[in-house]
């Protein structure tokens, strides 16, 4: 039983662990996309004016 | 304003959910379901998480092959940036399948590893394409490495026939699988339909991550390009 535990465990952490990795990037590459196209509709703004 | 709910949106609302519950249901039949195996006893269930694990770490190496030709062929930067998703999670499988393998070999085998030759060969193919993660990881983002790490790639694959042939061509001691009873073959089915989800899920999180930061680029190229 304990290397039965142990394997499913293992695959559940990996798993878990590469998503959460993911999600955390893909969460700071959103925000980082939103600040700049705020920044580079501003900039047209103030070009335009 | 009206919100435009695209078939993109929602397969990524429905397939987290569709990944659990295929997950819960694998986990369910593997330990409530199938029977004891008559050799191996309980410890054999590891097979039903390692032998799909190995399927999905082939089927990624496959899409890096296939992208990678796609991307030397036509020079799309989507077929590259595929490639280089589903290089991460055929590492991640593979990387499964070097884990649990040992696992269940050390109460079976009485070892935790020997140079079988299928165990070595998936040991090569792992060294492979860490080697070609660790290349699109330091070796910067630019067409020469991807045109390298793309050959990498297809040249990589090879080593998948060999080590489903490893038993046959070298006699090796892994099992395989000839006839199995029809509740452990229903477990298997369901634990590789589990694993498709987690697989499909996994590749689109990060193949969306990969375009998130080519956008990144183009705004700042677009901002420097203003001021």
């Amino acid at each position: 039983m304990p290397y039965l535990f142990a394997a499913f465990s293992v695959v559940w952490i990996v798993i878990f662990l590469y998503a959460l990795s993911i999600s955390r990037r893909q969460r700071e590459l959103s925000r980082e996309v939103e600040a700049l196209r705020q920044m580079t509709e501003e900039r047209t703004k103030t070009e335009s004016s | 304003m009206k919100t435009v709910t695209t078939h993109s949106d929602l397969v990524d609302s429905f397939l987290p959910w569709l990944t659990c519950v295929a997950m819960l249901a694998a986990l369910a039949m593997v330990f409530l379901y199938v029977p004891n195996e008559r050799v191996q006893g309980e410890v054999q269930r590891i097979f039903y998480f390692h032998l799909p694990s190995a399927w999905m770490a082939f089927l990624g190496f496959f899409i890096v092959a296939g992208a990678s030709g796609a991307f030397l062929w036509q020079g799309k930067r989507s077929a590259d940036l595929l490639a280089r998703a589903a290089a991460e999670l055929g590492m991640v499988f593979c990387s499964l399948v070097l884990l649990t393998g040992p696992l269940w070999a050390r109460p079976i085998w009485g070892v935790w590893w020997t140079w079988d030759p299928r165990l070595t060969m998936t040991l090569v193919l792992w060294l492979i394409y860490a080697a070609y993660v660790l290349l699109r990881v330091f070796a910067g983002d630019t067409e020469t490495v991807a045109r390298y790490a793309a050959v990498l790639g297809i040249v990589g694959v090879i080593d998948i026939p060999l080590i489903y042939l490893s038993i046959r061509l070298w006699r090796g001691i892994h099992p395989k699988v000839e006839q199995m009873a029809p509740e452990m073959a229903w477990t298997l089915l369901v634990c590789t339909g589990a694993f498709v989800c987690v697989f499909a899920w996994l590749l689109r999180l990060r193949l969306r991550s990969l375009h998130l930061r080519d956008e990144i680029r183009a705004l700042r190229q677009h901002l420097v390009a203003a001021s």
